[in-house]
């Protein structure tokens, strides 16, 4: 084996230029198909962040009196999912509007009585994502004392289906690079084949199996691909570094994303197809050569 | 052709006939060669003595006959088995067929490593068949950079170094000048002095059977039309 590696990488060395090419191109593809990755997993995991906690308003109706609170409260939290629960009253959510609305409250000095329901803020977490809260939801809407519930999660579901919609076309696309990078390493075998069609010839006349034939070529389209995996990642990783330090300095004050680079999973998964393609594509090159 | 006749022989031939298009290389040739033979095959140019020799290692299959190498058939033989009956032969061309970016080092070791052998005995069998043949100065040399006569030298040495049984060499001094053939020459009389076969396909006949004892076999429009025992001369 360790003589097929040195010859794999003396044959590299000959053929310096078609071998570079084949390893950018790996790189290249390898840097696209992780930069969808890269996306559709920060993506994910912001969203599904989302779905896991869901905030809600439950606005409670006019009959209701405080001496109902603690039987609806009670109700409420038995429900699954539901971690957190906080009264608040008609008063307290008038004095948290005016609050917020700071310097233009006076309009509110001039209500008569306060308009605002009784309401319960309420807490849901799953680990199931969207469809969850919303049974919750549901469940919440159907109780007697209960006018509305309002949480901020609706647009989420139309934006998870868009999201799966853009994952769909992200994996389509990863899977054409990947092609790419597939052909033009079976274009590569056999451009070096054709070129060495006669030390072929050579190897066959003094006695040489398909099999010794073979290897240097099978090493030298794994050492391609494993380059190239390797290449395309740390391109990425120097990417992201710019990229990410530059948007964290400038926005990091108005809001907090949870943005990673690829877990060491993914890297390596990234790695072994990136290494897997260099040789399959040598493989199936030479299966139709050495017919 | 009685075929228990020549029992012993290495290579036997039965009414071999190769067509190229229609065109016979070989008619009907009939030969039996014992194992230390060496044996020269001569004619004019067409004739057909580089088709017999690519017949015995399977360039080309044949288009009648049968061939039988130490006993094996070759028109049974699979491909598979192919790299190992070649491996029995020692090949020499005219045109060398030395692999350019390899060092002569490298591609005499080529013989042996197809054969799986171990670095270590490939270290010190190339190096001994260089310092036989005279190239073991020159071991991490490209071919291209050596002179006609030495270029058949290494090609000579990568014949030799798996210890084949059988030798063909077709024009192996072609395109040498004459004293760059002698030292070719020698080396393959070396190799036959310790009981190698050898077939040697070549134009000049004369220079060659100065060399010596041997059979030459005289081909002429595909046809065997004589084959007599040489008697050499002094070298």
């Amino acid at each position: 084996m360790i003589r097929y590696f040195y010859k794999a990488l003396a044959d590299i060395r000959s053929n310096r230029f078609l071998n570079l090419i084949t390893m950018v191109t790996i790189s290249l593809s390898i840097l696209m198909v992780s930069l969808c990755l890269l996306f559709f997993e920060n993506l994910g995991r912001i969203m599904d962040g989302w779905n896991q906690e869901g905030r809600a308003m439950v606005y409670l109706v006019p009959e209701f009196s405080t001496e109902m609170r603690p039987e609806l409260a009670s109700a409420i939290t038995q429900m699954d999912g539901v971690v957190q629960i906080t009264f608040v009253s008609k008063d307290r959510a008038l004095a948290r509007l005016k609050n917020q609305m700071a310097g233009s409250t006076r309009f509110l000095d001039t209500l008569e009585e306060n308009p605002l329901p009784h309401a319960f803020e309420i807490r849901i977490q799953t680990q199931n994502g969207f469809e969850p809260v919303a049974a919750v939801v549901r469940q919440i809407e159907s109780l007697d004392l209960v006018e509305s519930v309002e949480y901020g999660q609706k647009w989420l579901a139309r934006m998870l289906d868009l999201f799966q919609l853009f994952r769909l076309t992200g994996y389509v696309m990863c899977a054409l690079f990947l092609l790419i990078a597939f052909f033009i390493t079976a274009s590569t075998v056999r451009l070096v084949f054709h070129s060495r069609q006669s030390e072929v010839e050579i190897m066959r006349l003094v006695g040489a199996t398909d099999r010794f034939i073979k290897m240097p070529f099978y090493v030298t389209g794994l050492i391609q691909g494993a380059v190239g995996g390797i290449l395309g990642l740390l391109i990425l990783f120097a990417a992201y570094l710019a990229v990410w330090s530059g948007i964290s300095q400038s926005m990091g004050d108005l809001f907090h994303l949870d943005v990673r680079f690829l877990s060491v999973a993914a890297m390596g998964g990234i790695w072994v197809v990136s290494t897997f393609l260099g040789w399959f594509g040598c493989y199936l090159s030479l299966r139709q050569l050495l017919k | 052709m009685n075929l228990d006749t020549g029992k012993n022989a290495i290579i036997r031939l039965f009414n071999v006939t190769k067509h190229y298009g229609g065109k016979p290389a070989l008619h009907n040739v009939s030969l039996d060669i014992e194992p230390g033979e060496f044996v020269f095959i001569s004619g004019p140019s067409g004739a057909g003595k580089s088709t017999l020799l690519k017949v015995l290692y399977l360039a080309e299959t044949v288009s009648a006959g049968q061939i039988l190498i130490d006993g094996m058939n070759l028109s049974r033989i699979s491909p598979a088995r192919l790299p190992f009956l070649r491996r029995r032969f020692g090949m020499v061309f005219q045109d060398f067929k030395l692999i350019p970016t390899l060092t002569v080092f490298d591609n005499v070791a080529l013989a042996l490593e197809v054969a799986g052998k171990k670095p270590s005995f490939i270290r010190k069998k190339v190096m001994h068949v260089l310092r036989v043949t005279g190239m073991e100065k020159k071991a991490h040399m490209l071919p291209p950079t050596l002179s006609g006569g030495e270029q058949q030298r290494v090609a000579v040495a990568r014949a030799v170094a798996g210890d084949p049984d059988i030798i063909l060499a077709d024009e192996p001094t072609g395109s040498l000048d004459q004293a760059s053939a002698r030292r070719v020459l020698e080396i393959l009389l070396a190799y036959h002095k310790k009981g190698g076969t050898i077939l040697v396909a070549s134009h000049h006949l004369q220079q060659l059977q100065t060399v010596v004892t041997g059979r030459s076999i005289v081909l002429e429009k595909g046809r065997l039309i004589s084959a007599t025992r040489l008697e050499p001369y002094a070298l």
